[in-house]
This record gives structure tokens, sequence and C-alpha cells, in this order.
């Protein structure tokens, strides 16, 4: 197939796309409007193309949203925001950090960040797995729930900013705090606000939790749970899981799956 | 501790037609009437009355009449039974004081102080009945030129048109979410809008897979708790209305209680079962115009850009100048829901109080996107108290394309406005999740209800634009000029852009 007949009526686009090898391309994103970048995809998502690079990407939107048949994109650079929003059944792997809004509502897929991300990581998905490597920010795993067969994870390797899984109904966020030094705290405050399903396993104090929730050890179910996900997470991020596990963790649970019951007369 | 409240409405029963039949103990899900065998009677518990009148419809001998109570409180202007009633289940309970249906107050209704034109001599009225009249009514971004490619005598247009809602009235049926109302009711709406030509709004709790046939008429709703939305949600609508309020309460939140979350409202809403579904007042990805944008242009991008995007707000003091930045947000369309606009359950106090009458804002959003030159950017959509035809005609003359209805559809399939919603026992079977008493509700003939709904109200409106001289709904769209104020002040006045009647 010629790379110039892929993009069709784009055909200014055509040159930013270089095939690696059957099934895998590779696109420059430099410059590029997100309409223009996410054209592109979905010209290849519908050529059921499997595998896809970003290279030079500038803060473009919603990498990876509305995609059907692309299983595996690499993004190379800084992409902008809700990368990943709706998503469903995605691999996107970041060499860099991600900004506000990655994996908003997404409903399945793999999210693998190598730097840091933003606000609202992970807003009200329902399914599928985002694992970064340094921090978060403000409201991680907000309105994050399960329903089903379907249970998000989000692992953070460092630390995250306030109201991390607030509104909570479901699912799993891990806390790993591995830049904290010894005995120094997480700046979150309000962890857990309004949770009302779902687990958190953190490692390290925080400044303030909301009041939802209870802090509990771990039981075995939950350090199997655990260990899985840190034996992923290592191996994502080429890391050595022994050094991560062999640390203090503790869960944070919701107190009731009603939180806000008692408010009205009747 | 003992209760200090009046039963509000008396049941008499004429024992001389009660043939002890037990159809109002059945039918009353509020556990009003019961049978005493010993006596063979049945009696009341008339403290438990909401006064739906569910009994005295189906009484067979028309034995039950239910009564507001007369023994009240001294009559006073201030201290009104209501207020003083409020203060008495605050005192006794410690709690917010829920309430279902729209604002019951007076002052907020502006349609009832506007009348309309009609033609007398000068220009024909048309008849509507010999000579077509167009309501056909399309939402979405109109361009703001055409143009047209000439060619060996065909002519075809090169403006590219964005994605438009086909509607056969300018009737929609307003956001109600399944859980709110039982799945009979969202059937029963997601048919008549099927058969008449328009659409429905799925609330912001989902749409049950037995309803994705009937997608192409249904605008999908994405709201803060984002329940039931991915992917094939956002693909079976016709359009996508994100929603930042709601006219019943303005700056609030929903929350469905847990004991409300059944296995099927839970696969729909896609959460765990018995668990509170909360969607509180902030989309925590929304804080500005430009998050809004973000959402906005997140949403097309998940649906390739062939669908409308509808943006819903309360109706509140500075919605003009919010509409505006809504319509630079990228919306396709905008919907206004005014203080009148219905709910399922809502602090009184905030249903009462908060946001502005629909008219004021409509008024002052029309005038305001035309200032600005951006009114074809964006369809406006009105919801909030809407009774009836003359109503959708005074909110199109006022400026809006279409309106929304929610309780004179729900009405039309039974409710009777007890304002009880948010106990989820509705006897007539709408506003509940319990499939004993939703049975209540056959689809097929409350679709009926619905669709026969929306054929009179079109004919109405039909004859009025046929009094006005006025042949397509285009033509009477924002045309205040038929429209005189009753009794209303300058500055009413001027806000909707009418004279006053005599002028």
């Amino acid at each position: 197939m010629r790379v110039s007949n892929l993009c069709g009526g784009v055909n200014a686009l055509g040159s930013r796309v270089r095939r690696i090898d059957e099934g895998f391309f590779e696109v420059d994103a430099g410059g590029l409007r997100y309409k223009e970048l996410n054209t592109i995809l979905r010209i290849l998502d519908r050529r059921r193309i499997h595998r896809v690079r970003l290279i030079n990407v500038e803060g473009q939107r919603y990498i990876g949203t509305g995609l059907r048949n692309i299983s595996e994109i690499e993004v190379h650079g800084t992409p902008g925001n809700d990368m990943g929003a709706f998503m469903k059944g995605l691999k996107i792997t970041v060499y860099g950090n991600a900004q506000d809004g990655c994996g908003n509502t997404m409903s399945s897929g793999e999210i693998i960040i190598h730097g840091s991300a933003g606000d609202i990581l992970g807003y009200a998905m329902r399914g599928g797995k985002i694992m970064v490597k340094g921090d978060i920010g403000y409201r991680g795993g907000i309105h994050m729930k399960e329903y089903h067969n379907l249970k998000p994870i989000i692992v953070v390797g460092g630390s995250a900013g306030d109201f991390l899984g607030e509104y909570m109904a479901g699912g799993i966020i891990a806390l790993l705090g591995l830049n904290l030094d010894g005995g120094s705290a997480h700046e979150a405050r309000y962890v857990g606000t309004g949770m009302h399903g779902g687990v958190i396993y953190i490692h390290g104090e925080v400044r303030h939790k909301g009041g939802e929730v209870v802090e509990l050890d771990l039981e075995r179910g939950d350090r199997i749970v655990l260990e899985g996900l840190v034996m992923e997470f290592s191996r994502n991020f080429d890391m050595d899981p022994e050094e991560i596990l062999d640390r203090e963790y503790y869960k944070l649970l919701p107190f009731s799956k009603r939180p806000y019951g008692q408010l009205y007369a009747y | 501790m003992k209760s200090y409240m009046l039963p509000e409405f008396n049941v008499y029963r004429d024992l001389e037609r009660c043939v002890s039949c037990q159809v109002c103990v059945n039918q009353c899900t509020y556990m009003v009437h019961y049978y005493d065998e010993e006596e063979d009677l049945v009696k009341s518990r008339e403290e438990n009355c909401v006064g739906c009148l569910r009994c005295a419809m189906l009484c067979p001998t028309k034995a039950l009449k239910i009564v507001p109570n007369p023994t009240s409180y001294r009559e006073n202007h201030h201290w009104t039974r209501e207020s003083i009633s409020a203060i008495k289940v605050q005192a006794e309970s410690g709690g917010v004081i829920l309430t279902g249906m729209g604002c019951d107050k007076p002052q907020y209704t502006y349609w009832d102080r506007i009348v309309l034109n009609a033609s007398q001599v000068t220009n024909p009225s048309i008849d509507p009945l010999r000579e077509p009249m167009e309501i056909r009514t399309f939402l979405g971004k109109k361009p703001k030129e055409l143009s047209i490619e000439a060619g060996s005598g065909r002519y075809s247009l090169t403006t590219e048109l964005s994605p438009q809602l086909k509607l056969e009235m300018p009737i929609m049926f307003t956001a109600i979410s399944y859980g709110a109302v039982s799945f009979n009711v969202h059937e029963s709406l997601a048919m008549a809008a099927s058969e008449s030509g328009t659409y429905f709004n799925t609330g912001e709790g989902g749409l049950d897979r037995r309803l994705y046939r009937y997608g192409d008429h249904a605008i999908v709703q994405v709201a803060s708790g984002r329940f039931g939305v991915d992917p094939s949600y956002l693909e079976v609508g016709a359009a996508v209305e994100i929603k930042i309020g709601q006219g019943a309460k303005p700056g609030i939140g929903g929350h469905l209680p847990g004991e409300k979350v059944s296995r099927e409202i839970s696969r729909t809403r896609m959460i765990p079962k018995g668990t509170d579904a909360l969607s509180p007042a902030p989309q925590h990805d929304i804080y500005s115009i430009e998050d809004l944008s973000q959402l906005i242009y997140a949403i097309k991008e998940a649906t390739g850009y062939a669908k409308p995007v509808s943006v819903k707000i309360a109706a509140v003091h500075n919605s003009a100048a919010i509409a505006s930045g809504i319509v630079r947000a990228g919306a396709d369309i905008i919907a206004l829901d005014g203080i009148r606009g219905s709910t399922g359950a809502a602090p009184k106090i905030i249903r009462d109080n908060v946001g502005i009458p629909i008219e004021l804002a409509l008024a002052s959003v029309d005038q305001r996107l035309r200032d600005e030159g951006i009114r074809n950017e964006a369809s406006l959509v009105v919801a909030g108290g809407v009774r009836n035809s003359a109503d959708v005609v005074k909110a199109i003359a006022l400026g809006a394309d279409a309106v929304y209805i929610g309780t004179a559809a729900l009405i039309a399939i039974g409710c009777t406005v007890c304002q009880k919603c948010y106990m989820g026992r509705c006897p007539w079977g709408i506003a509940t999740t319990d499939p004993w008493i939703s049975k209540r509700v056959n689809p097929l003939i409350a679709s009926k209800r619905l669709s026969n709904l929306l054929r009179a109200w079109s004919l109405e409106i039909k004859e009025m634009m046929g009094g006005m001289g006025i042949n397509s709904i285009e033509s009477l769209r924002g045309n205040r000029e038929m429209l005189r104020g009753v009794g209303l002040t300058d500055k009413e006045l001027s806000i909707l852009g009418v004279r006053h009647a005599g002028e």
C-alpha cells in the first residue's frame, strides 16, 4: 500500500505517515492540529492498522478517542488533554508526560505513562488500566466505578494531588509513593471524599482523608491483588518489584455504599 | 416523637356505593386503604394519602372522594399551611425537605401574561385544513450563508452543512432518566418519539440495551456521573447532550438512592447494584467555557463529528452571557431549563427559589445571540413548565427553535402531579422502579397517548399560526411582533422584547 494513497482525501496529511512494518505505521504529529492528527488516526483505524507510533506529539488532544481497530498507540512527546477519552480496548503508551483528563470515561484498554499525568486522571472510568510511573494531579480516579465484569485500575508510582478517588464507586487505585523520602507524607488532602465503593491502596501517609473513608490494614486478598498490580507496574517500567513490595501499605475503604443517605426529611 | 402534622387529604368513602371489592387496597402504594375483615369494611389511613387520585379513578363504583383536608391552621397569608407544615416536618426530622415535579408557585408564570396576535382584514389568515402548514424543525448549527454551484441545469449545494436533528413538530420529550421513571415509561417515550418523528432524551441514567433500537430518536445525555456512557451509547444516539444544570435544581446535583439501584438500573447506568448513584453538580472536568469546549469536542471526536452536541443549562441570572460562551465553545444546541422545570427529586427550597422563569431567560438569550451575530451557530431549545400548545407558540415567537416537554408528557401517561416522585412508589407506575407497580404503564397504550398529545398540539399550533397568517414555523421564530404583554411592567416588557397589549 502506498503511503500517499493512505490518506485519500487528505493528501497533505499523507506525507506525515510512514509505514514501518505490516500493520505498523508511524505518524509525525509535529505542527498538526488535533483534528488533523485524529483524522489520520481514524483513517488508519478504518484500514485496520494494528499499531501506530506517533512522534513529535505536541499537546494534541483526544488521542485514542473514537478508534475501533487500532490496538496499540505509542506516543512520543507530550499528548494533550483528554487522551483516551471514551476509549475502548486500546493500549496507549506515552513516553513522556500526559496532561489533564487522561482516560476520561474510558471503558476498557490500557494507558501506560512513562512520566507524570495531570488532573482528573481516569474520570468516571469503568474498566481498563492506567499506570503512571511518576505523579498525578488533582482528582485522580474521580467517579471511577466498577460494573459487571469491568473493574477499573489506576496505579500511580509517585504521589497524587488532592481529592484522589473522589466519589469513587468501584475499582482499585494504588498509590505507591515511590518518590517519598522516608517518613514524608503525600501532599494529597481529602483523599476518598464521597467515596462509596472500591479500594485505595497507599504507601505513605496522606495529609488529610475524606470523611467517608476508613483506614485499614491489608488482608491476604489485598496483598495478592497489590502484588499482581506491582508486578505488572514493574514490568511496564522496568523496575524491581521486590523493592516496591517490601514496604508498608494500608488501604482506604468507604464506610458505606450510601454516603449521603441521612440528609432528607423523608 | 409525636408528630404534629395534619393529614393533607381526607378520604371519604360512600358506604352505600362501596362493595368492598378492594381495588383501592390493591392500587394504593402508600397503604392508605385496608380491608377490615371483622367488620367486612374497607377503611383508610388518611395520613398516608398524597392525593394522587389513583383509587378514586379506578374505583368501579365511584365510592371514593379525596378532598384536601379542610381542617387547617388559622388563615394567614404569610404563615401559610405550607410554611407551617414545612417547619413541623423539619422540627421532627432534622432533614432537607424533598419534593418532586416542578415549582408550583404562581409568580413565575409569564406565559399567562402574554397573548398572541391574529390577522383581521389587513392580511389574510390561513386555513390550515386547506393549506400546507410547515412546522418541521431542524436543530443544529446553521451556516451563515449558502453557496450553490450551477452546472448544466443542475444545482448543487457546496456549503458543508452541520449535522441536524429533524423534528416533525417543534416538541421533544425532555431528559427523564431511567431510574427516576420506570422502564415502561422510558419505552413509551421512545416509542412515541419514533412514531411522531421527534426525539426523547435519555436523561443522565443511560439507555437500556432494549431501547437501542430507538436510538435514531434518542438524545443521549452525558452528566457528571457519566452513568451508562460508553462508545456504543454515544454511537447509538441521534445527538448527545451534556447536562450542566437542571431547572428544578440549578447548582445542585442528582442523587439516585442506592435502594433504587436494582439489577436493571445498575446494568443501564453501569454502576454497582445497591450503591448511591451520585451525580454531583459540577462536572469536575469542566470549570470554564474552555473546559466545556474540551468535552464538546471530545464527544465530537468520539462520534466522528456526525451528531449535534447539545449543552443543557438551568436558566439563572447570567444565562445570556453563559449561552454566548456555550455557543462559542462549539455547542450545536443549547437547552435552557427554567425555574418551573420538573424533577424526580429536589430539595423543595431549591426548586421553589433558585433560577429564573424560562420566558425571561429565553428572551434574553435569544436577543444576546442575535446581538452578537451568532444566533445561527446554535439552536435554542427551552424547557420548564410548557403546559399546552400556546406555551409552545409563545416560546417560539420569543426565539426558541423547539421546546422540551416533561411533566406534560407524564400527565399524558397518567401522572396527576401529586409531587411525590421522590418516594419511588408512584401509584401510576411512572416515577418508580418497582416492577410490580411499573406494570401499570403499558408502553403500547402510553405511547399512543403521547403520540395523540403531540398530534393534538401540532394541530393547535397550525391553527394558531394560520390565525396569524403564518404558514411556516420559520416565520414565527423570534417573531415577537406576534406577542403582546398584559399587565407587565416596562422592565419585564423590555426584557421580553414585546410591547404591551393595546400598543
